[in-house]
């Protein structure tokens, strides 16, 4: 409190006039002080405002980036599979067809195009066929060549062919290219916009819901409208199985020990001193732990899940060994003292009643302690999770050696690429990231409020 | 058989064991359990235990040794005249094991491997058309090496599949043999699930020993080819592939510092405001709704941080302020990484305030209030002075948070390793060096990639240290006041 100077009405001369005071009109001292306090008040008001804030603004950020992610433009046309080019020995054999590159396919698809284009009625104008060809993703000569090649009945035929955009005339629709930026582009020319929009307009072209962005695996760096987050999630999935059935366990059995068994002297005290630091200690140092243990000292395989799902599980640890202590002292001593009273061993007492009275609390603990795991991302830059992998990985357990992507580390790869559809791919990974997190975080919540008792 | 194979093979001899101890426990008591020491289900843990737990402590000894062990059978073809300047053992090595899993995929794909060995020029390109890249063309002293891998590691995995057969069955005879009335099955179970709980808190212990195990074991190798006085002392960091690298930590450390002061900064005044406020006037409703919320700024991954960074607050930065008061054009700057982690971490710092403000007894409120002081006066003459060495700690804690991250940084502070005062220019962190130093294919011989790892040890050493000083004083704290 500050001290005060005694003034004029603090301490009255002897002959001065009383002065009138009323308790309805604060004197001097008390407003200042008044405001003082709702100055001080409106201080944690605002900071609490700009926290939030904050929050609305990054989340705002993320998914006004994003959502266009999950919308594509396509184009569909029929495309005729003439025998003559796709098979040119004409025995319908699919490892003689192979032969055929996605040029040929490519040259295909350029016709029909044209073919439509003037069956519509719509001017190409100067454009060639192979102008034309640049109008879809290059992805789509090599999904037609794999739909001929799965079932060569269809030579010869007719087929109605949906084919991705290019990424260029994708982000026109999206606002992320101009006539200007085309002009100045080599990957795409205004003339090009133009045809896509009397495109949309004859009904050839249009947007829809883009369920390759969850299914497809990843695509080079000049085709962001065909990458996909197929093979990041299966990946993100083996490592957080591998977490799941590693840290769950070890987890709570170190907890058990540490909580119902252990004696305590300096021993168990270094254990808890370590793991309350082991909590601490920044991400990438698991990474460097799992470059030099797992790869290099016992030579498992780079980018692969199982080496990530280990150095998460090491990391993950921690975070679930915490809370599953918290949950096993919050049991009462009342539930064990009964149990041991009747005769049952000092394990039994703790499978058969602590450890099911602690459960909703071990299993909050464990699912916050998984999407810590899912979300993480720099160690697992470190143990090569960062290769370009388009394969999907084989079925568990082999699986788990396999290469494969995992969904932070996708949303690095793709912030790393030169095309700028490349960021709403990764915005919109971020999104099934959150959705993801929010799905397990509210499984959390739930089982907290619905089974947590309180003694 | 595979591992998976192997492993459910095992699980289901353990669940056969179960099975039949139990059994045979009964039958020994003559169906009267009154009879047996224990419960008839320990007899049969007992010996579910002892067909699981050798085979899993066997197999795991053999899948490491293994790698060793293909390794060393392997290196022993290798001609060492072959190793030519720009590679090294451990490149050909890796190209070693490429060949073997080509060669792997070659023959279940029905090609003639072995005249294939022959023609080295056939091999590469079958190789190719199977997908397989190899960083240098083969030789006969590397397709000889790949095929001791190949067939190292296939007797290894043969050996692997009888010794755990023969473990799990004899575990089984032996755990069987022993069941009789007096055996004491219980004592037994208890003691051998006792040592596996105390195993799996020692894999705690475990995880630090080997983080500062290959810290230092690599931070000595990197010390022994690279000066040390160089590495703490000079103002450069410039690593070049061919060698004759300058790599100063000098310029890490104060771009490290510089981002964990500009986050301070903007989360310190912002978390400990809102920890007052929800924890001395908030209600309870508004507690409960802006408490979580405020949390959930904590749960968000730092990937998202990373990209809000690069693509939103960057280039705000950039033409908001950095550009038209010509503090410079980059928009991956130190102001925009120490931003973006303010934000990350406002709920280290709130949360944990807002435990220990909550945590000054009631009785000191009461009494200052009870003299006629306003609750703001309360607040900064008696409880903060009181919360004073907690929330020192909390800060502590949030400042070891902010020293350790690495994506926000890694995209939102630039490459460029720099001394400078200006906040609108890229500098790079102990972190962000480490993951370009460490990323791709490595080779730890060069003191270019070792200097991950002493960069690894000090961000280790300077967070721990961080660490230990905030729990000391949390600690205290708390106990202070129980």
């Amino acid at each position: 409190m500050t001290t005060v100077p005694p003034t004029q009405d603090a301490v009255p001369a002897a002959d001065a006039p009383r002065v009138a005071h009323s308790l309805f009109a604060p004197d001097k001292r008390t407003a200042s002080r008044n405001a003082q306090e709702s100055r001080f008040r409106a201080y944690g008001l605002v900071a609490i405002v700009i926290a939030l804030l904050m929050l609305v603004w990054l989340l705002f950020s993320i998914f006004s980036a994003g959502l266009p992610a999950f919308r594509q433009t396509f184009i569909e046309i029929p495309v005729q599979l003439e025998a003559a080019v796709l098979d040119k020995a004409g025995n319908g054999n699919p490892v003689e067809m192979a032969s055929v590159t996605t040029i040929g396919y490519g040259k295909l698809i350029g016709r029909a195009l044209t073919a439509e284009l003037e069956a519509k009625g719509i001017d190409i104008g100067e454009m060639t066929p192979k102008d034309l060809v640049g109008m879809v993703s290059e992805n789509a000569a090599a999904d037609l060549r794999d739909m001929v090649l799965a079932d060569p009945k269809l030579l010869g035929t007719t087929v109605q062919f949906k084919a991705l955009a290019h990424g260029r005339i994708d982000g026109y629709f999206k606002g992320r290219v101009t006539m200007e930026t085309a002009a100045r582009d080599n990957m795409t020319s205004p003339e090009k916009l133009m045809l896509a929009d009397k495109m949309v307009a004859a009904g050839l072209m249009e947007m829809r819901f883009n369920a390759g962005f969850l299914t497809m695996p990843d695509a080079s760096d000049k085709r962001p409208e065909a990458a996909g987050l197929g093979v990041a999630i299966i990946g993100s999935l083996y490592m957080m199985v591998v977490v799941l059935c590693l840290a769950l366990p070890i987890g709570v059995a170190a907890s058990v020990y540490l909580e119902e068994f252990a004696p305590k002297n300096r021993w168990t005290d270094l254990i808890e001193v370590n793991i309350a630091n082991l909590a601490a200690v920044p991400s990438i140092v698991y990474g460097i732990l799992g470059l030099s243990f797992f790869i290099n000292f016992a030579e498992l395989p780079r980018s692969a899940p199982i080496v990530g799902g280990l150095v998460l599980t090491l990391m993950t640890l921690p975070r679930i060994i915490i809370p599953t202590r918290a949950a096993l002292k919050a049991v009462p001593p009342s539930i064990r003292d009964a149990a041991l009273g009747v005769g049952a061993s000092k394990l039994q007492t703790v499978t058969h009643h602590v450890l099911p009275l602690a459960m909703p609390g071990v299993l909050t603990g464990t699912i916050i302690g998984l999407a810590q795991a899912l979300g993480e991302t720099a160690p697992l830059l470190l143990i090569g999770m960062v290769a370009f992998v388009r394969d999907f990985p084989g079925a568990p357990m082999s699986g788990l050696f396999d290469p494969a992507s995992a969904l932070p580390v996708q949303i690095y790869n793709w912030t790393q690429r030169g095309d700028p559809g490349f960021v709403e791919r990764a915005s919109g990974a971020i999104i099934v990231l959150l959705v993801f997190l929010i799905v397990m975080n509210t499984a959390a919540i739930i089982l907290r409020r619905r089974y947590e008792r309180r003694w | 058989m595979s591992l998976g194979l192997l492993f459910l093979t095992v699980l289901a001899l353990a669940a056969i064991g179960y099975a039949v101890g139990r059994r045979r426990a009964m039958a020994s008591a003559g169906g009267d359990m009154r009879k047996l020491h224990s419960l008839p289900t320990f007899y049969g843990w007992i010996t579910a235990l002892g067909v699981l737990v050798p085979v899993l402590a066997v197999s795991l000894v053999w899948l490491f040794a293994e790698g060793f062990v293909i390794h060393n059978s392997a290196i022993t073809h290798i001609d060492m005249a072959e190793v030519t300047e720009d590679s090294s053992v451990n490149l050909m090595m890796a190209d070693v094991t490429r060949l073997a899993g080509g060669l792997s995929v070659l023959e279940a794909a029905g090609t003639d491997i072995e005249a294939m060995k022959l023609d080295i020029e056939a091999l590469k390109t079958a190789l190719g058309d199977a997908g397989v890249a190899m960083g240098n063309d083969p030789t006969p002293g590397m397709i000889s090496a790949a095929e001791a891998v190949r067939t190292t590691g296939k007797w290894s995995r043969i050996g692997l599949n009888v010794a755990s057969l023969v473990l799990a069955l004899a575990g089984m005879a032996w755990g069987l043999r022993r069941i009789t009335p007096e055996f004491r099955a219980r004592n037994a179970t208890e003691k051998v699930s006792l040592g596996l709980l105390i195993f799996a808190s020692l894999i705690a212990v475990a995880t630090t020993v080997g983080i500062v195990l290959s810290l230092l074991a690599n931070t000595v190798h990197f010390f022994s080819i690279y000066p040390g006085s160089t590495f703490f002392f000079s103002p450069t960091w410039d690593p070049k592939f061919g060698g004759g690298s300058t790599l100063g930590i000098l310029p890490l450390v104060w771009g490290t510092l510089y981002v964990s002061v500009i986050s301070l900064i903007v989360a310190v005044p912002i978390g400990l405001f809102s920890a007052i406020y929800l924890a001395e006037y908030a209600s309870r409703r508004v507690r409960g709704i802006v408490k979580p919320l405020i949390e959930v700024l904590a749960g968000i991954p730092t990937i998202v941080y990373g990209l809000f960074a690069l693509i939103t607050v960057g280039p705000l930065l950039r033409d908001w302020i950095a550009l038209p008061m010509g503090f410079g054009n980059s928009s991956s700057t130190v102001m925009t990484a120490g931003l973006v982690m303010g934000i990350m971490i406002i709920p280290f710092v709130s949360s944990l305030s807002d435990d220990i403000i909550n945590a000054v007894p009631q009785s000191l409120r009461d009494g200052s209030l009870g003299l006629g002081a306003t609750p703001s006066e309360t607040i900064r003459q008696v409880v903060i002075p009181a919360a004073l060495p907690g929330i020192v700690g909390a800060v502590l804690l949030a400042a070891s948070r902010a020293i350790g991250e690495t994506m926000i940084v890694v995209l939102g502070a630039g490459a460029a390793a720099k001394l400078s005062l200006n906040p609108f220019e890229a500098m790079t962190t102990v972190t962000v060096k480490i993951v370009s130093q460490l990323t791709g294919d490595t080779e730890f011989s060069s003191p270019e990639t070792l200097v991950a790892f002493a960069l690894g040890l000090t961000l280790f050493t300077f967070t721990l240290c961080l660490n230990v000083l905030a729990l000391v004083i949390v600690r205290k704290y708390r106990e202070q006041y129980e």
